[in-house]
């Protein structure tokens, strides 16, 4: 038999698995720490949850695992849940509807197809929705809380990049193409086709070049917008508000002490997004990213409810946390020999040792003391246990397993010298 | 070196044979009536050919079993619309067998007003098609809010507007008005014979002279191909009773192909006269002579389904069909009315006589050892796959085909799920049975969880008494 497998899947080994729960954990920390709880959805959802606000690019959809389900004979498509952000909007329309504002974060895997097999068909990521509120102050906090869980992973260099949906969409509007056109051009920039606006100008020369130059609006305060809008204040009454939106948030991480680039060109994957788009890069990497997406609840029949959220992208940084960082000391780790006879004593033992938060192995076969600082013999005859301390290379013989939990209790006094 | 091509049977058949005749490749006993479909050629020494339904020419390419092939770009682009990695190259339009895909609704009963409409409708859009992945990648490239596809084998022009909204149907370029009442609302894609390569044979096995020789005929100019058969003939509108109008109209499929004649001589003789059924011109919507019954012609194999979803009340098909539907849906309603006795075939496991076992537990066995799947082909492509599951075969693949399938043993196939008569097909092909499945014959089918009005339960069970009477003689 032939042992693969499946194309652009991941293992994650023992060593991945400690870098994962501990960004996992520490995710987790700064949600509930921010007054945030978590919920978990299924993995299959109806294709028509994803295709029914018409938001999602066909070249999106067209990446997703669809297949027909065991009593799919309407036709009805299910899916391997392909986005994070649409079922945690069907969660809140299914469960939470009327209730206002919703605090909700999540783990969880996602699903779209990836041609070459290089990159990963299965990816982890860490999500966080703010249902029910519209402020500035609300999409600020959100920023901050993605900056925070970053530090929290102890990830350096982050650079905090900033667009707004709203100044892109009226800006197509402006441009007066064709509906198709205009959904087209929108479609190769939520694709990730940065050189799309660019081709669009070289294509129609005639453009307005004030217009297009708020395509090429780049900067690292707010004064470039507040110029912009000054600008168009007359003749693009339109962008006014999304341009007002964008300077207020800025302005607040301003006064906070965030540093940022704004870049109204890039949007790849904002496409729900009605407002502010932040995205976070270590690099050239994606770590995560968000923004503003009020029409998203209202175009599934949730009503009128505006949200934002962000998603920080798990797989992309454990290559970014330092490998120990997760680990338990050695110093709890106990070895555990019994012989048949003792089997009982040995997991009673066992279990009284991990109930004081040791991590206990009974030895099997010949397998060696290699990674615990402890090793116990069980002996059928006094004395009946024998502790060898494998760092200090002392050994100790006891009588009674109090004896033998007040002696391991003294260890950890000292564990930090010993680790 | 050997170079295996894969060539069409039906639409483009007459065109391609003309082609490769002046290319002087020489295959013999290429026609329609091929009874054989292993042809080889006298000019090119190591090119031999193998006849394939039309539809299965681009899998059998990308996946390796033949270097070349020659069929429609639209069998072409149904394959790489849904799986784009694939190792296939488009060599060269062939110029011949034109056509173009059309997205197209029913300008009666429920009608369609525009595209736009059927964007902004937050109700279920059905497209029925022969070409399900194209027909969904049409529906995402529109942003239809939520549809289904009903993936046919067939007659997806009979569907609209009773049994889905719109159907995805071949054409000619722009065609507008079809058959049926049907309008195209959208022109999807334009579609010419082409030859198609593997990437790998075509960058490894130099392919290039037979490419050569039919440039040589394509570019010359007497190349003249035979007048091209038309697709998509427009058939008069017929008159039909719309579901609309009568909620007691009891909708009655009935099979096309072979199946027609003793389908046509038991409804005679139960007393149901079937005005232009079997249909020289093709007519899928032919007139009963009973009141509130609506008849439509559409493959016996399409059936379980469209009674499931309620598109039929009553239907004649085949038992292997209901267990093909059933495996894959298991909580569908379709149900088995009665057997009515004509059809008889029996399911089962065919290899090669060249594979020395004599049951399938041998060939489980003979297959272990091998480092490839083992390649199940199947027009059942669940029955099949529950087949092999249930007899623990292991690394396996289902090669789902379309018909002709007793030719993909030995070289495209090590075990084929198949339906036989007398067994002489199978022989003639040098193939052997070492397990059967089940027997399978005609029935009528219908939905067991389906609500009908009084008048119209009165007409099904009429239909079904005086079918009743006639196999059972009671």
């Amino acid at each position: 038999m032939m042992v693969e497998r499946c194309k652009g899947c991941r293992d994650l080994s023992p060593e991945e698995m400690g870098r994962f729960r501990f960004i996992e954990g520490a995710f987790r920390d700064c949600c509930l720490g921010w007054g945030f709880s978590e919920v978990k959805t299924p993995t299959l959802e109806y294709l028509h949850l994803f295709t029914a606000t018409g938001t999602l690019t066909p070249a999106m959809l067209g990446k997703v695992y669809s297949f027909l389900d065991w009593d799919g004979w309407s036709g009805q498509r299910v899916v391997l849940r392909p986005d994070g952000t649409i079922p945690l909007a069907r969660f809140y329309i299914d469960n939470m509807a009327g209730k206002g504002l919703a605090k909700l974060f999540y783990v969880t895997n996602i699903f779209r197809f990836e041609e070459t097999g290089t990159e990963a068909r299965e990816r982890w990521q860490g999500g966080v929705e703010l249902i029910g509120v519209a402020s500035p102050l609300a999409d600020v906090a959100l920023i901050s809380m993605a900056l925070e869980a970053m530090s929290r992973f102890g990830v350096k260099g982050v650079e905090l990049r900033l667009s707004h949906a709203g100044v892109i969409r009226s800006l197509l509007a402006k441009l007066r193409l064709s509906l198709r056109e205009q959904a087209r051009i929108l479609d190769q920039i939520l694709d990730g086709d940065s050189e799309a606006l660019a081709r669009l100008k070289s294509e129609r020369p005639r453009l307005g070049k004030a217009l297009t130059s708020l395509l090429d609006l780049k900067g690292e305060s707010s004064g470039v917008l507040k110029e912009a809008r000054a600008t168009f204040s007359q003749s693009f009454p339109e962008i006014e508000s999304h341009m007002d939106n964008l300077i207020s948030i800025v302005d607040l991480l301003g006064a906070m002490g965030y540093r940022y680039q704004i870049d109204i060109a890039s949007g790849r994957g904002f496409e729900y997004y009605t407002g502010v788009i932040f995205q976070l890069f270590v690099g050239e990497d994606k770590v995560g990213g968000g923004g503003r997406y009020d029409a998203l609840i209202p175009l599934m029949g949730g009503g009128d409810i505006p949200a934002s959220g962000f998603a920080l992208y798990f797989d992309h940084l454990m290559d970014l946390v330092a490998p120990v960082a997760s680990c338990r000391g050695k110093t709890q780790r106990i070895l555990i020999r019994a012989t048949s006879e003792d089997i009982k004593r040995g997991f009673d033992i066992a279990r009284r040792l991990r109930e004081a938060g040791y991590v206990t192995e009974l030895q099997l076969e010949d397998q060696g003391p290699t990674d615990a600082r402890w090793f116990l013999e069980l002996q059928a005859e006094a004395p009946v246990y024998v502790v060898t301390d494998l760092v200090k290379h002392q050994k100790l013989e006891l009588g009674t397993a109090d004896e033998l939990m007040r002696l391991l209790g003294e260890g950890d006094v000292n564990q930090d010298s010993l680790t | 070196m050997s170079i295996k091509i894969a060539l069409p049977k039906g639409r483009l058949l007459a065109e391609t044979n003309a082609l490769l005749s002046q290319a002087g490749w020489g295959l013999g006993g290429y026609h329609e009536k091929a009874r054989l479909y292993r042809l080889r050629s006298e000019a090119f020494p190591g090119l031999s050919a193998k006849i394939f339904n039309e539809r299965d020419i681009p899998v059998q390419v990308a996946i390796g079993n033949y270097d070349l092939g020659i069929c429609g770009l639209d069998w072409v682009d149904e394959l790489l619309v849904k799986y784009p990695s694939s190792t296939m190259v488009t060599v060269r339009d062939l110029g011949y067998g034109e056509g173009a895909l059309h997205t197209v609704g029913s300008n009666l009963g429920r009608a369609i007003s525009s595209l736009e409409e059927v964007c902004s409708r937050t109700d279920v859009i059905r497209i029925a098609s022969e070409y399900p992945n194209l027909a969904e990648s049409w529906a995402l490239k529109l942003r239809l809010k939520r549809f289904s596809i009903f993936s046919l084998w067939g007659g997806a022009e009979a569907y609209p507007p009773e049994g889905a909204e719109l159907a995805l149907i071949p054409g000619r370029r722009g065609q507008k008005l079809f058959g049926y009442g049907l309008v195209s609302w959208d022109e999807v894609k334009s579609y010419r014979a082409v030859l198609i390569a593997n990437r790998d044979s075509w960058e490894t096995k130099g392919l290039g002279r037979l490419q050569a020789s039919l440039e040589d005929v394509l570019a010359s100019g007497d190349w003249c191909p035979p007048p091209a058969e038309v697709t998509g003939a427009s058939l008069a509108n017929k008159p039909y009773l719309s579901r609309e109008t009568d909620e007691g109209v009891v909708w009655l499929a009935l099979p096309d192909g072979h199946q027609q004649q003793p389908t046509v001589s038991l409804l005679n003789k139960a007393g149901i006269q079937i005005d232009d059924y079997p249909s020289a011109s093709g007519n899928r919507r032919p007139v009963a002579n009973l009141d509130g019954v609506a008849v439509k012609v559409i493959r016996p194999q399409d059936m379980p389904l469209q009674v499931a979803n309620g598109n039929f009340d009553l239907a004649i098909t085949g038992r292997d069909w209901i267990r093909e539907h059933l495996y894959q849906f298991p909580s569908s309603p379709v149900a088995e009315l009665l057997d009515l006795k004509f059809g008889r075939v029996k399911l089962v496991a065919v290899i090669s006589q060249g594979v020395a076992v004599s049951d399938i537990e041998g060939l489980r066995r003979l297959s272990e050892g091998q480092p490839k799947p083992l390649r199940v082909a199947s027009e059942y492509v669940n029955i099949a796959d529950k087949y092999a599951r249930d007899n623990h075969l292991g690394m396996y693949r289902i090669v789902p085909t379309w018909g002709a399938s007793e030719a993909f043993l030995p070289e495209d196939a090590d075990l084929l799920i198949e339906n036989t008569q007398t067994g002489r097909t199978l022989a003639k092909h040098n193939l052997k049975i070492i397990d059967t499945l089940g027997e399978s014959s005609a029935c009528l089918i219908g939905n067991s969880r389906g609500v009908f009005s009084d008048a119209k339960k009165a007409r099904m069970d009429a239909i079904v008494s005086a079918l009743r009477t006639v196999v059972e003689g009671v």
